[in-house]
């Protein structure tokens, strides 16, 4: 138990993160990390050492953070599959150059509404595949094995995921005057 | 080289791996092509951006409930 108490400990700030990432709700994502950790607790004899305890925990977490979407969605199928056969962001549109440092242009809450607000924009089989990559630093592979999609699928949705980021972000970052009085102006920071 | 062959391979030059094929190829393209070469520091930046702000924080008094929730559920288990 005190080992386990350990582990908790370690892992709890992450398995809240992807849990939010995913959920984008604080109380489903609250509840995410007691059924993830409980699950994993009830299930820690069938973990097997061929994979880190951390990926076969973030697993977990993703499962229950989709069952959490599903509900949410009065039980409409939420898959890591949905709404991934876009071909928005394959291709850039916004060309302009970025600010030399975009986040000088906002303070620190205000840039964390723009993020929380451009990253929800995007379907959940993205944003889980940017959170495990880009956020949580999972690699490739990891990210593959734990959301079983195969390599090519994980690189393909990290590529189109952080398009569309770059994409969306562009309206609060472009070089000159527009840029972010333009965004606030069209409301798009509260 | 192409602008859509070098964002086939944007994701190798993110991730600054030393073992791409085409890595000639791709400077090659990025020196001529100003569109391509703002597409890659930026969507860079994305990511750099990302990872340095936690959008996710997890309070401290939140953090203490959850994890006596957490533990008092495994020990009725």
């Amino acid at each position: 138990m005190a080992a386990f108490e350990k582990l908790v400990r370690q892992y709890d700030r992450q398995v809240f993160r992807i849990a939010q990432h995913i959920v984008q709700n604080r109380e489903d994502a609250e509840d995410v990390v007691q059924d993830a950790f409980l699950k994993a607790y009830e299930k820690l004899d069938q973990f097997q050492g061929n994979s880190k305890f951390y990926t076969w925990l973030v697993r977990i977490a993703v499962n229950e953070s989709l069952m959490r979407l599903r509900k949410r969605r009065t039980g409409r199928m939420v898959s890591i599959d949905e709404d991934v056969e876009t071909e928005e962001g394959s291709m850039p549109r916004d060309l302009a150059d970025w600010s030399p440092d975009p986040e000088a242009l906002y303070g620190q809450s205000e840039m964390a509404d723009i993020l929380r607000k451009t990253i929800q924009g995007l379907p959940p089989g993205f944003r889980v595949v940017f959170a495990l990559r880009d956020v949580e630093g999972l690699s490739t592979e990891e990210t593959a094995e734990t959301l079983g999609l195969s390599v090519p699928a994980v690189k393909s949705r990290l590529l189109r995921a952080r398009l569309q980021l770059r994409e969306r972000l562009s309206r609060y970052f472009k070089k000159g005057m527009g840029g972010a009085q333009e965004a606030l102006a069209q409301g798009g920071v509260k | 080289m192409t602008c859509t062959e070098f964002l086939a391979q944007l994701d190798e030059m993110l991730d600054q791996d030393a073992a791409i094929p085409l890595r000639a190829d791709l400077e090659e393209h990025l020196r001529e092509c100003e569109h391509c070469e703002i597409t890659l520091n930026t969507t860079r930046k994305t990511i750099e951006i990302y990872r340095s702000h936690e959008i996710y924080a997890l309070p401290d008094d939140l953090r203490e409930r959850l994890h006596a929730a957490i533990m008092a559920k495994c020990r009725k288990c």
